[in-house]
């Protein structure tokens, strides 16, 4: 059993505290996601899920045991590193070889070890190069490879992809899931990222201010936010949050149409959407906009797909939309923590 | 065009100054060594060549008929204990230094660094008293002692700034991959540090052998001193200087600073520039 | 949640994995340093101070504290007010000239002319060899007798063979020998020192300032030269240290004389404490050197922090 739990989770740094109470449960075989902006406490955690870190207080369980008594070696876990930390001044042969060599593992079996590993991460023909000599892409895959080679309970990942360039991070995430599913280690990958987060996780959890915001399936998480926090964290452009009657009025930018598009239900929410300016992505527009009579002149945005031809939407008109009383989500005004509907 | 002419002529005259300046000693040092007495000390002659043909006599002097060799020989010893000394004291020095969080870090490595400034010319009298204290007075043994005390302050900021640019991240590799610290300093940050701290090894090489006022006044006899002490001093017999044994002997002793320097100095700037440029 | 698990013991050492003593590792790796430098530069510096309150003397080798005398009997001293002004002379005059030449060397490095490899080998020989070598070698190029630098003169014209300047012998020439001498050390680190700095500056803040319509002049001196500056101030800073403190260029080529005319602290301490046996004037005289090294410190520390490269 290779749960990960991690329980009343603490971590101070002098008067700083980056961890706030994390209580978190990683599932057998899951690929979990820390997502949350820089300095939310993501990479710390997973800090002292490995080892690297000692919690100010509270307990990490790896498996069946509580393992704050253990250097990472003696945990189970492998990790890549964001800049994969590969040891510049061996060969990628003798970098997967490593782990194993510290083990003290019999020569040959090192030799059929390294062998398999190289296999499953597709780089058997780069083992007599150097580092320096690989690309972004195959550096991460023999970070992959050390980590894999170890046979381990745990993968951690701190940021893997963010050195590589927009267009290969895509087909990395790809393998990378594939990877994992092949595979079936538990797997946990922190990223600022919500598009990886949302494309890679089982679960997510979203961390803010050393806290656990939220924990859920990207499906969970997108549609059903529990605060504003995590609503507006997801989604790009995030969702819009309007003040009325004493609550937050909350709406997906793709759910925020003319009324022309369709019928409205009964309870829709209607507002006059005033279009400054309208960007061209290709697949979509974006218009972003004020609402008249609310939040004095907040912008708003609203997505339209390009098929879409009609109605017509011009800059510096105003225009009747509206929002499905199923798409309304409603947060208190002081808090930002989610309550149910209307009445 | 004219301007450019004039740019021209004045960059050309400017090189031609620099480079006179600098290195015609060096040529004057290489001329003397294989001019013949009668030459050499001839007013009437062109100094700048050869009248009489070259001669290999001052250099056979230099070698046959004075402790040259004894000399160099005692340079090569202290300056092979004082990189010891330095390194088994600034490499783990310079590493806690880099590891360290910064601000108190940074601040400890500087006020090592400082210490560098604090100058022979204050510190002689009393470490001379030191030194016939321990017993080492005149012995090559007591600049193996004192040496250290300027040569450790400058290679843990130098060291400190080496290991500094190694990524934490292949540490923590290391030692997630099961090495402990010490191992993992051994078998990963160290041969990742190769250059910087060879580097380091022939800064204090070079270093030790240049070093003049406490040699003065540590040693006295002649089979004890160093090569640069011997020559400037030893050299002169009844005050009559053999100048062309002499610049025989500087040249000799000179090559190795001109190889070592050159090679060397890229990495050195970077080094002292804490990395930056490169 | 509420499961119970056992908690997990490393086996081995029960001192706790490493990064639990990071602190106490940290400290004892830098230990052995800082116990070096404070028993042979902290202690002997603090003796330093003894002896120059004392009347220590070779001779007499008695520790009788005097107060205050060393100080005032070696700053009434007319030797002595002439070194000091010798010292200040010496110092600021050869840095002056080796930023000057190290500016000019610098500039002429940067421009990609055929043979610039060669040319930088050879404009850092001054500063590669040791100063003993280097010295000996000046002292012969300016023999009373045959020196080559006379030679030219002659020959140029300049200076009749009866009366030609003694270069070492006579008091204002010595000092601008030694002054020339030290440029001569000192102005390849500094030419090193500016290029690197210059080379330093990020293409894209020269660009800018060219798109934002400032002149080769004015992107010089507003952009280039403020962004080196806390680099150049710590090479000026180590030259004047190390150029004030020194003794060896003065002992070698002119051993202080004629008459004291070039006569530096340094050189005299070694006289005066280590020749004479004085040891407590000696000691005095060193300590000269100290407040120098305060303020150069204080500047140092500043232009330290200040660095962008």
């Amino acid at each position: 059993m290779a749960q990960v739990i991690a329980r009343r989770l603490r971590k101070d740094f002098g008067d700083e505290r980056a961890v706030d109470g994390i209580d978190l449960e990683v599932r057998d075989g899951e690929f979990m996601v820390f997502l949350g902006p820089s300095g939310c406490g993501k990479t710390t955690t997973l800090r002292m899920i490995a080892g690297l870190e000692k919690p100010t207080s509270g307990e990490i369980v790896i498996g069946s045991s509580v393992v704050n008594e253990l250097p990472p070696r003696s945990r189970g876990i492998a990790m890549v590193f964001q800049g994969y930390g590969l040891y510049p001044h061996l060969k990628v042969r003798d970098n997967i070889a490593f782990p194993l060599r510290t083990q003290g593992m019999a020569r040959e079996l090192i030799g059929k070890r390294v062998q398999w590993a190289a296999g499953a991460l597709g780089i058997t023909r780069l083992l007599d190069r150097k580092p320096r000599q690989l690309s972004g892409g195959e550096q991460q895959r023999v970070a992959l490879a050390r980590a894999l080679v170890r046979e381990p309970t745990v993968f951690l990942l701190d940021e893997p992809l963010s050195n590589l360039d927009a267009k290969l991070r895509t087909s990395a995430r790809n393998e990378l899931k594939e990877f994992q599913r092949r595979i079936g280690t538990t797997t946990i990958y922190v990223t600022h990222d919500q598009v990886e987060a949302m494309g890679l996780g089982d679960r997510i959890a979203v961390l803010e201010h050393g806290r656990v915001r939220q924990v859920g399936t990207p499906k969970e998480i997108y549609d059903d936010p529990a605060n504003t926090f995590v609503a507006t964290f997801l989604g790009a452009p995030p969702m819009n949050l309007l003040p009325r009657g004493g609550r937050i009025e909350g709406f997906r930018p793709e759910n925020f149409m003319h009324r022309d598009l369709r019928p409205a239900d009964a309870g829709a929410a209607r507002y006059d959407f005033t279009v400054r300016r309208i960007e061209y992505l290709g697949n979509e527009r974006i218009a972003y906009g004020t609402i008249n009579g609310h939040a004095n002149g907040a912008e708003y945005t609203a997505r339209m797909p390009a098929h879409l031809a009609e109605p017509a939407v011009r800059e510096g008109e105003t225009y009747p939309f509206t929002v499905q009383p199923a798409d309304l989500r409603y947060f208190d005004a002081a808090t930002g923590e989610r309550v149910p509907g209307p009445a | 065009m004219l301007r450019r002419l004039f740019q021209e002529s004045g960059f050309i005259a400017a090189l031609a100054g620099v480079l006179l300046f600098a290195a015609f000693p060096f040529y004057w040092m290489v001329i003397t060594a294989f001019k013949q007495d009668s030459d050499l000390y001839n007013l009437e002659s062109n100094p700048f060549w050869f009248n009489q043909a070259p001669t290999l006599e001052h250099v056979r002097l230099l070698f046959t008929q004075t402790a040259f060799v004894r000399w160099v020989e005692n340079s090569l010893i202290i300056g092979g204990v004082v990189v010891l000394i330095t390194l088994l004291v600034a490499v783990p020095a310079g590493y806690s230094l880099a590891r360290m969080g910064s601000g108190k870090a940074e601040n400890l490595g500087i006020g090592i660094f400082l210490t560098y400034l604090v100058p022979p010319t204050l510190l002689f009298l009393p470490l001379s008293r030191v030194i016939s204290v321990l017993g080492l007075q005149d012995s090559l043994w007591s600049l193996a002692l004192v040496y250290p005390t300027f040569t450790i302050p400058f290679c843990t900021w130098l060291l400190m700034g080496f290991f500094k640019s190694v990524p934490r991240a292949i540490e923590e590799a290391a030692i997630v991959d099961g090495c402990s610290l010490a191992g993992a300093f051994v078998k990963v940050i160290l041969p990742v540090s190769v250059p910087g701290i060879l580097t380091t090894v022939i800064f204090t090489f070079t270093l030790t052998m240049q070093e003049f006022i406490y040699a003065l006044t540590f040693i006295s006899s002649e089979s004890q001193v160093p090569v640069t002490l011997g020559v400037a001093t030893d050299l002169v017999r009844g005050d009559i200087f053999y100048w062309g044994s002499l610049m025989a002997a500087a040249l000799i002793a000179s090559v190795p600073f001109a190889i070592l320097y050159n090679l060397f100095l890229d990495r050195f700037i970077m080094g002292i520039t804490g990395g930056a440029v490169k | 949640m509420s499961a119970q698990y056992a908690i997990a013991r490393p086996r081995g050492a029960r001192l706790g994995f490493a990064l639990d003593h990071a602190e106490l590792l940290g400290a004892l790796l830098v230990a052995p340093a800082i116990v070096f430098i404070a028993a042979l530069i902290a202690v002997p510096f603090c003796l330093a101070l003894y002896y120059s309150v004392s009347a220590y003397n070779m001779g007499t080798l008695s520790f009788s504290f005097v107060g205050l005398e060393n100080f005032i009997e070696v700053t009434k001293s007319s030797i002595f007010q002439r070194t000091l002004i010798n010292t200040l002379v010496f110092t600021f005059a050869s840095n002056l000239l080796a930023l000057v030449l190290g500016k000019i060397t610098a500039l002429i490095l940067l421009r990609e002319f055929p043979g610039r490899a060669l040319v930088r080998c050879l404009v850092i020989l001054p500063w590669a060899v040791p100063v003993a070598l280097a010295a000996i070698t000046w002292r012969w190029m300016l023999d009373s007798m045959y020196s080559v630098v006379n030679w030219v003169l002659v020959h140029a014209h300049l200076v009749s063979p009866d009366v030609w300047p003694n270069w070492l012998g006579e008091e204002g020439l010595a000092m601008v020998s030694i002054i020339v001498i030290q440029a001569w050390r000192l102005f390849p680190f500094s030419a090193i020192i500016f290029l690197a700095g210059l080379t330093s500056v990020p293409k894209a803040v020269i660009d800018a300032a060219h798109v934002d319509g400032a002149g080769y002049w004015r992107r010089t001196f507003q952009i280039v030269l403020p962004m080196i500056l806390p680099i150049m101030m710590v090479a000026l800073l180590f030259g004047l240290v190390s150029t004030f403190t020194d003794m060896s260029v003065v002992y070698l080529v002119t051993k202080g004389g004629p008459t004291n005319s070039t006569q530096v602290l340094g050189s005299l301490a070694f006289q005066v404490g280590i020749l004479s046996g004085n040891v407590g004037r000696g000691a005095a005289i060193s300590l000269y050197l100290f407040p120098f090294l305060l303020v150069a410190t204080f500047f140092l520390l500043r232009f330290l922090r200040r660095r962008e490269i």
